[in-house]
């Protein structure tokens, strides 16, 4: 049935192509519909997004290695918010709250969720365009605007919200407790609301599209694993950011309308506000109820590309294909019930802490049997060191790295003495922000090709960003762990008032300039990325000998993506190295049929007839086995 | 482009602000001479990928095959692995030393246990797994003359890790919850000493019991005014001798029951010293039950230090004085702590005995006592 309907919408788009061809440049690259587009524009803009939220970071990390001194540029570039050359300690708040919800959302949701799935989803499924192009438009233009309104909070008098990027009230209902609550905060709330309308809009998009626009022959267990990660983070996105959009709506109305929701017995500049009844508890569970979804959010899209990545560049199929799925849906499930960790500490019942503890430790067994799995699939590969490789391993190497320090947190035992120290920054800055990021800087690699009409991107600075950016993010986490062992918490300004904590004061210095290294490393991402947009070597239309769907696409895009019709999908799309198949690959679109003597009994499982055709085959022609 | 050169030239006044009253001159030096070094280094890199170009060129012209990438950095790849695992090593020998200070409360030794398994399960998994990702990267680099194995799965495999973590993640979650429970699983019994720590921006405020042990209840909606900030109750009458104190000061090998509050946001009592950390929430009294093992003085002598102090401070993101919300805990002998408590201020001061309209204020608290029960 969903055959047909793809045919119809094949044939209805022939019709369409031949007759208005007119794209201006406004419906070409602005207001475009076209899926690829709509990934590079969520693309660009994720990427100057990450730009600037770097950028903050160096900014704060500048104040806690040299907490003492004086940089006059500061004033210069940042005026008011910088006295005397120092950062304002509430506009350091800011700048660690901003970079926290940019990298969060701005760059790791929408900017790789957007990009990827936009691209990806229609391209390995064999559809056209996604469900509703125009709605895809959409989320890509509330994106846009939800990121202008984060960043005008900068212009503002007194500067972007500084509650942390969790703004757990009262701090963040309160304009009166400090500069980052009054209209920063509006601003950051309006600007959230906006973001989830278009996250929302997107995922509902990834999600029909991959259930109901597949190509003939594309069943669920022939998806790249990509497409089943992008289409599981939807489904978590669109369950997950209403509840987040119903906290942020309820904290509006305690900041505006007078409302208790949050709030009660408040005691603000010695005067009792008519505050009662509301609890500060409900807003944490509200937001962790998104908020830890969301870290799989981020985290399942950059998995299913390192897996393929790291599929094709092994030439081995992804060990455990199933496994990875179902680890996958395991993650996605559990991602629901874990959000208490959060709060171990924050008054929550201490028994229903212990609960949120056993889900959350349970958690660990899928993250544990994709790492091993991906490990699998390595060895005995023969693996091709293309940037995109570097990164997805770097992904792994991250992932492990960050991930067995979560069994620390996920304990609530430990968790009392490490709850919002710098242990925890490491533990998710390794985790989920450098995985992320890796996974995501492995698919602009890989697909680059795909999303720039055919260009590559060089190799050697690719492997020079992929070395320095590695190593760095090392440098600059690694450390962190033992801050938050000896209880340095985060989020202070500096932590020179505590005499205990000098002797961090050089591991501060050497993480500054780890993160500067970084963060310069990226000019070579930058260069490349842009250089390469118009001067990168042309590339063939499948490079990377890969299986998916989207490299029989031809190499110019084309609104539709396939001339005539859409290509067929007889195999899964792990195919690699396959005992008496001539090339190391054998595409999705190649039909058994032309492969016999590489086909093995396993192939035929839902598929009675060729069984019986393929063991006639096998008495013809390999009388040995047979014998066996 | 431009915005990196921007953060190139924000750090490179390094040097120049350290120089006293530096002058504008040299301040922009400053800036110039490490965007200089940047773009030196781009230059370098540009360089050194045109001369591999060119060198690759000539190696094709003399039909030789070009620089094997795969193999340089399957190399790179063993040289990471080595320095990652030394750098590692030194980590945890280094700053593994300023770590976990002594654990100076009874269930902090448990935690620290705890913790020490895990650390040696975690380490052993991170270092196999590391060896074997990049070990497996060097081995298996690519090479024209062979053919990747094709493995495609194995059930028995996957059990086993799938099994293997499940049973590892099942014991620490059973004594994790355990100790978790024990550490929080506390009624209050007779015998612990209550301690009231109340959280604003950006101090905290101490309220010890009198003679008769029991704090005095609180309500901000019907008491509280600027004298009696802590909101105490008037009506009842163990409030009448509570204390003020500005340190607190604990008794070594005593149940301690802090009950904690916040009154305007959430602020957080964080004691790394004693594993003790919970949140102090408007409108939602917490508290953490626990007992000082380590006088201060002890402490003091142990770490050779006599300026050492236990402290509190505040772990929950509160405002642009958050970094600085910090009491001092001295935990003495139970002699040292009675004479210590009889010392301290009544909370009920004159103003709040006006406030509370108690005629004889100033005279003995047993009189008001009385006036309170009478009233009642």
């Amino acid at each position: 049935m969903s055959t047909l309907a793809v045919q119809d919408h094949a044939v209805s788009h022939d019709h369409d192509h031949e007759h208005h061809h007119h794209e201006t440049f406004l419906t070409k690259y602005v207001f475009s519909q076209d899926h690829k587009m709509i990934g590079k524009q969520f693309l660009i803009t994720g990427i100057t997004m990450a730009v600037i939220a770097m950028l903050l970071s160096i900014l704060f990390r500048i104040q806690l290695a040299y907490p003492d001194k004086s940089f006059p540029l500061l004033t210069t570039l940042l005026g008011r918010f910088a006295p005397n050359g120092r950062l304002d300690p509430e506009f350091y708040l800011s700048l660690v709250t901003i970079h926290g919800t940019i990298m969060v959302f701005f760059v790791l949701t929408a900017g790789l969720s957007g990009t990827f799935s936009n691209l990806l989803i229609p391209l390995q499924v064999g559809a056209r365009d996604m469900a509703s192009p125009f709605v895809n438009m959409l989320s890509y233009w509330f994106f846009f605007i939800a990121s202008i309104i984060m960043l005008s909070s900068f212009f503002i008098q007194k500067g972007p919200a500084g509650a942390g990027w969790t703004i757990y009230p009262p701090l963040s209902a309160l304009p009166k407790a400090m500069k980052g609550s009054e209209l920063g905060m509006t601003l950051w709330l309006i600007s959230m609301v906006l973001f989830v309308a278009s996250s929302l809009m997107g995922g509902i998009n990834y999600v029909s599209t991959v259930l109901n626009m597949r190509t003939k022959g594309m069943d669920l267990w022939k998806m790249p694993l990509t497409v089943w990660a992008f289409f599981l983070t939807a489904i978590l996105g669109i369950l997950s950011f209403p509840v987040l959009v119903a906290g942020v709506v309820l904290l509006i109305f305690d900041r505006s309308f007078g409302t208790s929701f949050y709030l009660s017995d408040i005691v603000l500049n010695g005067k009792l506000l008519p505050y009662s009844g509301g609890s500060p508890i409900l807003f944490q569970h509200l937001f962790w109820f998104l908020g830890h979804p969301e870290v799989y959010i981020v985290i399942m899209p950059a998995m299913g590309i390192s897996s393929e990545v790291i599929s094709v560049n092994s030439r081995k199929p992804i060990f455990g294909y199933h496994a990875m799925v179902y680890s996958l849906i395991g993650i996605s499930t559990l991602s629901f019930i874990v959000w208490g960790h959060h709060m171990f500490v924050t008054g929550m019942n201490p028994f229903l802490g212990g609960v949120f503890m056993i889900t959350t430790l349970i958690i660990a067994v899928p993250s544990a049997v994709k790492t091993f799995n991906w490990l699998a699939t390595i060895w005995r590969g023969n693996i091709r060191f293309t940037p995109a490789m570097l990164f997805a391993i770097g992904l792994v190497s991250f992932f492990i790295s960050g991930g067995v320090t979560g069994i620390f947190l996920g304990n609530a035992a430990l968790d009392i003495p490490l709850h919002d120290t710098y242990f925890v920054v490491a533990h998710f800055h390794l985790v989920m922000g450098s995985a992320a990021i890796f996974g995501m800087l492995a698919g602009v690699y890989h697909w680059f090709p795909k999303l720039f009409a055919g260009r590559l991107m060089d190799e050697k600075l690719g492997y020079l960003h992929f070395w320095a950016t590695f190593v760095c993010a090392y440098l600059v986490f690694f450390p962190m762990h033992f801050m938050g062992l000896d209880g340095v918490p985060r989020r202070y300004y500096a932590t020179t008032e505590f005499p205990a904590f000098s002797q961090w004061l050089s591991v501060n210095t050497f993480i500054t300039w780890a993160a500067i290294v970084a963060a310069l490393a990226q000019v070579a991402f930058l260069y490349n990325f842009f250089h390469s947009i118009f001067f990168g070597k042309k590339a063939t239309q499948n490079p990377w000998n890969a299986n998916t769907l989207e490299w029989t696409a031809p190499i110019e895009h084309i609104h539709g993506n396939w001339p005539g019709e859409i290509p067929t999908v007889y195999r899964w799309p792990y195919d690699y190295s396959k005992p008496g198949a001539e090339e190391d690959f054998i595409p999705q679109t190649v039909p058994l049929s032309q492969t016999m003597s590489s086909n093995q009994e396993h192939d035929f499982e839902d598929n009675p007839a060729g069984l019986d055709q393929f063991n006639a085959w096998v008495k013809v022609n390999r009388p040995n086995e047979e014998v066996k | 482009m431009f915005l990196l050169m921007g953060t190139g030239s924000l750090f490179a006044e390094t040097p120049a602000a350290g120089a006293p009253a530096a002058d504008s001159g040299s301040e922009w030096l400053g800036v110039g001479y490490y965007v200089l070094l940047f773009l030196l280094v781009c230059v370098i890199v540009a360089v050194i990928g045109k001369i591999l170009k060119i060198y690759e060129l000539t190696l094709k012209m003399q039909g030789k095959k070009g620089i094997n990438w795969n193999n340089f950095i399957g190399y790179v790849c063993v040289v990471f692995l080595v320095a990652g695992l030394y750098g590692a090593y030194w980590s945890f020998t280094v700053q593994g030393q300023q770590i976990l200070p002594e654990p100076a409360s009874e269930h902090g030794v448990k935690i620290d246990q705890m913790f020490w398994t895990t650390t040696a399960i975690t380490t052993f998994v991170f270092i196999i797994t590391q060896i074997l990702l990049f070990g497996f990267l060097f081995k298996y680099r690519g090479s024209e003359k062979r053919k990747a194995y094709y493995y495609p799965h194995n059930n028995t495999i996957e059990k086993i890790w799938t099994i293997v973590p499940a049973i590892v993640l099942t014991v620490l979650v059973v004594f994790g919850f355990f100790i978790w429970r024990q550490i929080t699983n506390t009624t209050e019994v007779k015998g612990d000493i209550n301690i009231d720590v109340t959280a604003h921006q950006f101090a905290w405020e101490l309220r010890y019991p009198g003679n008769d042990g029991k704090l005095g209840t609180t309500d901000y909606q019907t008491y509280y005014s600027q004298s009696n900030n802590l909101a105490v109750s008037s009506k009842d009458k163990s409030s009448y001798d509570d204390l003020r104190a500005d340190t607190l000061v604990l008794p070594v090998g005593k149940s301690i029951r802090l009950n904690i509050h916040a009154q305007d946001v959430i602020h957080s009592v964080f004691m790394p010293h004693f594993r003790l950390q919970m949140n102090a929430v408007p409108g939602l009294p917490t508290f953490f039950k626990f007992t000082p093992t380590i006088t201060t003085a002890d402490m003091r002598n142990r770490l050779d230090d006599p300026s050492f102090n236990y402290l509190l401070y505040c772990n929950k993101i509160c405002g642009g004085g958050h970094y600085n919300m910090q009491k001092v805990v001295m935990v003495v002998t139970p002699a040292e702590y009675r004479v210590w408590l009889s010392h301290q201020k009544p909370y009920v001061n004159d103003l709040i005995r006006k406030e509370w309209k108690l005629a004889d204020a100033g005279n003995k608290v047993g009189a008001a006592e009385n006036k309170i029960a009478l009233n009642n």
